[in-house]
């Protein structure tokens, strides 16, 4: 079983068009990913599907690197 | 002032008998059919299982697939027929053109139903969160014509028609007008259409339009045929680039034909059937040939709308003779929808490529499964085997649902 920061990498790089060498913990989506607005909507919802769990709007607002997901799943989600 | 003269000097196709426009005229000379039973969902419970299904189609070869996962299948067939058109156009790379001077006008008659269909029963499963921030920009109608102005920087006017069956045909008609008016030198226009699901055939065939003939997919679409029961659902895309013809001469372009011509016009008669003394048809053929300057006599092949329903059939053949008078059984009268089945708004699109390579090879193709014409049914339809024969012009119809008519009139340059 891939633990969870496997698990986020993978998806941000399949939703994002990207390498998943690329993808780094301090990797920004927007800076350093290429997303948009409109791609980490998307983002917060692959996640939600993953992790059976459901992020608000007002703390995905602050998911904007890896590692702030990776932080957020391993605090919010059982598994 | 004279007039505009607007030529074809690009094509790009995706449809059931191919997906580049060699292998699809290579199949519609030989009479190949694309249909066969339905395969993008379990059908086995709709009266109507069959369909011209585009096979073989890796949108990956057209676009990064980050991109394509973001539009339904329609904007991959458009995407996709597009590119192959501006390449064949060479006009991938606008230094040296006018990018203001370039438009994009590529419909659809549906649009993105199969998401629609898929998000909806997402939200039903898991409420409002499951729906994507680009559910909308996947499934609007002029998301073709959108992109592609991003993909290529073409800054011209950006639109897209939405008249069912016609669609592509007004589409292509309103581009050569832009081009003649003098707003653009180049539009990249067509249709494209992707809706083989189950709220379409369902709908379809609630209507009872379609074609029930589920154990011989093949021989199923078979215009003028007397035992046609309705039209066999087809998808895909069909693209041509339009360009003032000085335009096209001065930067040595290939010119397939002339668009010298079209013509609309509404039936104003009944939501779904047509009139069936022909007068909207007939009137919409006429004005076809006015702007194109050209008399009925003038015209050697039309590439009808013939969807293979009972009463369309006799209504079109009825509008030719009005149309024509004496002249109508010297046309040599085809329906290619025979082979692809009825693409719905791309049809015009995918017809006024096989129009122009009718004329620029001086070929008709055949209108298959025609073996028992029906006497309603009076004219030369080229049946079953495809006919070298001179092509001065040809004209190419389509009407649609709300009885809305197009014609275009394609010349030999």
């Amino acid at each position: 079983m891939e633990n969870v920061e496997q698990r986020i990498k993978k998806i941000v790089a399949e939703q994002l068009g990207v390498k998943e060498e690329e993808v780094k913990n301090e990797s920004s989506f927007v800076n350093d990913l290429g997303a948009d607005s409109l791609d980490t909507v998307e983002l917060v919802m692959a996640l939600e599907e993953e992790f059976e769990c459901e992020i608000p709007d007002e703390q995905a607002e602050k998911i904007n690197t890896v590692q702030e997901a990776i932080d957020y799943v391993t605090e919010n989600a059982g598994n | 002032m004279s007039k505009r003269r607007v030529v074809v000097t690009g094509m790009g196709i995706i449809s059931p008998v191919g997906n580049t426009i060699s292998e699809a005229w290579g199949n519609i000379t030989a009479g190949k059919s694309g249909i066969r039973r339905i395969t993008r969902f379990d059908a086995s419970a709709f009266t109507s299982q069959i369909a011209g299904e585009v096979e073989g189609f890796d949108v990956s070869e057209y676009l990064p697939v980050k991109e394509a996962r973001r539009m339904d299948v329609f904007i991959h067939y458009g995407m996709a027929a597009a590119i192959q058109s501006i390449k064949n156009a060479g006009i991938e790379d606008i230094s040296g053109l006018q990018a203001e001077r370039i438009g994009v006008n590529i419909g659809s008659g549906i649009g993105g139903l199969p998401m629609i269909e898929n998000t909806d029963e997402a939200y039903h499963k898991g409420g409002p969160r499951k729906i994507s921030p680009f559910f909308i920009p996947s499934t609007i109608i002029n998301m073709i014509s959108g992109n592609l102005s991003i993909k290529y920087g073409y800054k011209g006017p950006n639109l897209a028609i939405v008249t069912a069956c016609t669609t592509a045909t007004h589409s292509i008609g309103n581009s050569a007008r832009m081009i003649e008016y003098d707003d653009v030198d180049i539009m990249i226009c067509g249709g494209a259409e992707s809706c083989v699901t189950p709220l379409a055939i369902g709908g379809f065939a609630a209507a009872k339009a379609l074609s029930v003939s589920n154990d011989n997919p093949q021989s199923a679409s078979r215009p003028w045929d007397l035992s046609r029961d309705g039209f066999v659902l087809g998808e895909g895309a069909g693209v041509l680039v339009l360009e003032e013809m000085e335009h096209a001469k001065s930067r040595g372009a290939t010119i397939y034909a002339e668009l010298a011509g079209f013509g609309m016009s509404a039936d104003a008669y009944h939501m779904t059937a047509p009139s069936e003394d022909g007068e909207g048809a007939s009137r919409c053929m006429e004005n076809a040939l006015k702007n194109a300057r050209l008399s009925p006599s003038e015209i050697d092949y039309v590439n009808a709308h013939g969807t293979s329903t009972p009463l369309g059939d006799i209504a079109e053949t009825i509008a030719v003779k009005r149309c024509f008078g004496e002249h109508a059984t010297k046309l040599a009268v085809n329906s290619t929808k025979s082979m692809t089945g009825h693409l719905l708004g791309a049809a015009g699109g995918i017809e006024a490529i096989f129009s122009t390579l009718a004329v620029y090879h001086q070929i008709s193709p055949p209108t298959i499964n025609l073996d028992n014409q029906d006497p309603q049914c009076d004219l030369d339809y080229v049946a079953n085997e495809a006919r070298e024969m001179k092509i001065e012009a040809a004209l190419s119809n389509s009407f649609g649902f709300g009885g809305t008519n197009g014609t275009l009139v394609f010349r030999k340059v």
